[in-house]
């Protein structure tokens, strides 16, 4: 395996807009909120940046294919701006791609941007749309939660847990979501719900309700990095690097072969096995002090578990019902509201997840502000389906002196 | 011209959804009460996926079970409503069917004769026909043919050799005679008072036809086991098979109680269940009207058991249905707030469907000569990756192969015009897996596990273009009727 990125690139600021039912605002104005954010943060100025990655999710939102909107929005001096777009991982391959280059020495600062306008749609949920015209022609046409719903009947079948088992599983990742959400101002949805609510409400797709959904929202993120060396020549202290930075695309296996059950990630799984030995984790469910998972539905967060090896496997239920993942236990999960309170605006979240891993570190969360100062944690993006999907995990921790 | 002409098979199709008659006169009584008369019984109406062409193929598959499809040499498709003016629909389902590229294709269509005109034509030409008709009518709201009018397809398999009835002969005649009519592109029937139809229609036109029919093949009335006279109306064929000497006990029911008048379809589809009933030896008439009349006569073999124990098993289990406003919805008679899910540009570019035509309209994978690897949809390289050798896979034929749920749901949130989309992911017997989409699902029906079955559908409706999409789709399979 090549060396890794662990601690080659440092974080030198973040910025993070409020998400949420923006009606006031475009993808422009989101950006810049990020951004100017991100730029105190980091006490450079604009014109110190060599380059910037821009992650959309669905470039028929608002943007166009090319990075130009973010140069303009941003006024960026002159430099060169790459649209990402990888689905859900669009955020993190956004960051990927500004840490690559720090690393690679082609660019001293780099800044990451990711950026989705969801709610000029007209309807909730994410937009119907095309995935290709060979995909259009054979592919099923079902909603975001009908595709990951599936993962529900797969996992219970596998385990042979109960129908009502799993949904109380899922109901209590949401209602702790919403518990973490209400203490966060810069999140999407705010109220506290409880088990009833969360069982009761109406069916999306089964066996989702509407409390396993994440809010859709608009939002921006950002981050800018440079290495280490340069961060500390600025005059930064408690600097937070880059531990690992992965990404797996499905090659069509789970799809095609009859080797995959429909019950986990198979990409997630590879992708946190190549993360944690780039950033040296050997006991995850021990190293790791925070996750940011992909809780675009309740049912993915609680399986995520498992494909992160924090749970045992077919045991995730239970850790959840436990508290292992609550505010307050042992491995926090989605301490800011994650996907489903902070709100998911496709483009962003990997770097919102990013952000608040960050704010966690410098102790700058706030009412949330986990009291054991963590040291590793994980971000984890999913993108697709569960049966033809692009996972990412980002770690993050203190630089090693 | 054939040796020895007969049927060497037949199929039947029925969907699965039964409307309840008195669901329509429940809802319309206060316009129409004079419809009561009509509000027994149930009709078999197609979902919304499914039209002539799905319906033809389903049929065709039910038919031709046990055959070599290498062997047939023709396939025509009758209806009144087929979907497509240009672009040939037997050609469509030819794809679906997976025959032979080296295949002869024919529309028939502008009269419910036009399934027994097609039969008789592939009994006089030379090689294997397979014959298909199916309909699917619309009718007006709170009218008599709307209680009537239900949607089915039937097959017939021609040729020599081992035939399960052979043919004895046939008699057509032409009148232009109109007693009910549609335009091009006009949706609904116009029809004068079927007592005109009755008395200078059936009575003398094809009472007339059947009497010559007889006398030109020198067969005695009461010779005749089976007379299916494939005019849907009560009484009528009893009145007539009187006319030409058969015993009013031959005449066979006319599947109107529980399936409806199937247009195009309804001759093949009651002679289809007259050879269930039919014993070796037996004759069987058949005798069809529309703008003159068709009347051919058969006789069964001693091979008709085995066809007949195979299609015994092959029926669809119906659902009773009250659910009238969701019909009408299907039908394109009441609209709907589709939401703007539904909004999803369906367009159809020309170009991929030339590519993918035996992807998409033949479920056809592949499988790679080198690892085995068996996959949905065939692709220059295979799954695993393992072989680097681009383009080497066979083509392999998923459609007739059983399946298996792995994983589902029930979506509410996506655009179906029959919520919840019930998909998930299934594998084949033998290998081979696809997400895909389920049809024809009640609710509680289905679980990780179920055994399932693939079936030619509709997949979207391009409604800026005029164009429709086709796919499989995966429905349970039920052993026996309920």
């Amino acid at each position: 395996m090549a060396s890794g990125i662990k601690d080659k690139v440092a974080i030198l600021g973040m910025g993070c807009a409020r998400f949420g039912e923006r009606w006031d605002c475009d993808a422009d104005q989101l950006m810049l909120e990020a951004f100017e954010e991100a730029i105190e943060d980091s006490g450079i100025e604009v014109s110190q940046l060599d380059a910037a990655w821009l992650g959309v999710g669905f470039d028929a939102q608002n943007l166009g294919p090319s990075g130009i909107p973010a140069a303009i929005a941003l006024r960026l001096p002159d430099i060169g701006v790459t649209k990402v777009e990888n689905y859900c991982a669009s955020g993190t391959e956004s960051l990927r791609g500004a840490v690559y280059a720090v690393a690679s020495g082609a660019a001293d600062i780099a800044l990451a941007m990711g950026v989705e306008k969801l709610k000029d749609t007209g309807y909730g949920g994410l937009p119907a749309r095309s995935r290709g015209t060979r995909w259009d022609m054979i592919g099923v046409t079902g909603s975001a939660p009908g595709n990951f719903a599936q993962l529900g009947s797969a996992y219970r079948a596998k385990h042979g847990i109960e129908a009502q088992d799993v949904k109380r599983a899922m109901a209590h990742v949401s209602v702790k979501s919403h518990d973490n959400g209400s203490k966060n101002p810069k999140a999407h949805l705010r109220n506290k719900i409880d088990m009833d609510k969360a069982l009761n409400a109406p069916m999306i797709a089964e066996p989702i309700g509407l409390f396993d959904c994440c809010g859709v929202s608009d939002g921006a993120a950002c981050a800018i990095v440079t290495t280490p060396e340069i961060a500390k020549s600025l005059g930064k202290k408690d600097i937070v690097s880059i531990k690992a930075m992965q990404i797996v695309s499905s090659s069509g296996w789970e799809l095609q072969s009859n080797e995959w059950d429909g019950s986990y990630f198979h990409t997630t799984r590879i992708a946190a096995k190549k993360a944690y030995e780039e950033a040296g984790v050997t006991k995850p469910s021990e190293q790791i002090s925070l996750t940011e998972v992909h809780d675009c539905f309740s049912i993915t967060e609680l399986v995520t578990m498992e494909d992160l090896f924090i749970s045992e496997e077919g045991q995730g239920w239970k850790d959840v019902l436990d508290g292992k993942f609550d505010s307050d236990g042992k491995v926090p999960c989605q301490i800011d509201g994650g996907l489903k309170c902070f709100g998911h605006p496709i483009g962003a979240s990997g770097l919102r997840m990013v952000y608040e891993n960050y704010l966690q570190l410098l102790g700058r969360a706030g009412e949330r502000q986990r009291k054991e100062p963590p040291t590793l944690c994980l971000t984890h993006n999913l993108g697709g389906m569960p049966s033809q999907n692009v996972s990412s995990i980002s770690i993050i921790g203190p630089l090693a002196n | 011209m054939k040796q020895n002409p007969g049927l060497l098979s037949y199929g039947v199709y029925v969907p699965r959804r039964r409307l309840q008659r008195s669901a329509i006169h429940e809802a319309n009584k206060w316009f129409a009460p004079g419809l009561r008369g009509l509000a027994k019984g149930e009709k078999a109406i197609a979902n919304w996926d499914e039209d002539p062409i799905t319906l033809a193929v389903e049929a065709g598959r039910n038919c031709i079970q046990g055959f070599d499809r290498s062997n047939i040499d023709a396939l025509s498709l009758s209806s009144t409503t087929l979907p497509f003016a240009d672009r040939s629909n037997a050609g469509v389902v030819k794809e679906a069917m997976n025959l032979e590229d080296q295949l002869s294709v024919s529309d028939r269509f502008g009269s419910l004769r036009a399934g027994t005109t097609a039969l008789m034509d592939a009994l006089r030409s030379s090689g294997t026909q397979l014959c298909l008709s199916a309909d699917r009518r619309k009718a007006k709201v709170a009218s008599p043919e709307e209680m009537n009018y239900g949607d089915a397809s039937a097959a017939m398999l021609v040729g020599e050799g081992n035939v399960i009835a052979h043919y004895l002969g046939g008699h057509s005649t032409s009148i232009d005679f109109v007693d009910h009519f549609r335009s091009t592109n006009v949706e609904f029937d116009y029809a004068w008072e079927p007592r005109f139809a009755r008395d200078e229609g059936y009575q003398k036109i094809l009472g007339d036809t059947l009497k010559d029919s007889l006398s030109k093949l020198n067969i005695a009335g009461n010779d005749i086991a089976h007379a299916v006279i494939a005019v849907p109306v009560r009484g009528v064929p009893q009145k007539l098979a009187a006319v030409a000497g058969i015993p009013v006990e031959a005449v066979t029911d006319l599947l109107t109680s529980n399936i409806g008048n199937a247009g195009a379809a309804h001759p093949l589809l009651m002679l289809a269940s007259a050879l269930e009933g039919a014993k070796p030896g037996e004759k069987i008439l058949l005798a069809s009207f529309g703008q003159g009349a068709d009347v051919l006569v058969f006789e069964a073999t001693e091979h008709l058991a085995e066809v007949n124990s195979r299609q015994s098993v092959q029926k669809v289990s119906p659902v009773k249905d009250t659910n009238y406003s969701r019909y009408l919805f299907h039908r394109g008679l009441i609209d709907v707030e589709k939401g703007m899910r539904a909004e999803l540009d369906e367009k159809q570019p020309g170009t991929s469907l030339a590519r993918d035509r035996k992807t998409v309209l033949g479920l056809i994978g592949g499988k790679c000569p080198e690892t085995g690897e068996i996959q949905f949809p065939k692709t220059e390289l295979g799954y695993s990756g393992e072989s680097r050798v681009s383009g080497a896979q066979e083509d392999y034929f998923f459609a007739d192969r059983p399946a298996k749920v792995m994983s589902y749901t029930a979506d509410v949130l996506t655009y179906s015009p029959d919520p919840p989309a019930y998909y998930g992911m299934i594998d084949f017997e033998g290998g081979g897996r696809m997400v895909a989409e389920f049809a024809d699902i009640e609710e509680g029906e289905i679980d990780v596990g179920s055994d399932m079955r693939m079936v030619f559908r509709i997949k979207a409706f391009d409604e800026m273009r005029g164009f429709r999409k086709y796919f499989w789709k995966a429905m349970p399979i039920k052993s026996e009727g309920e």
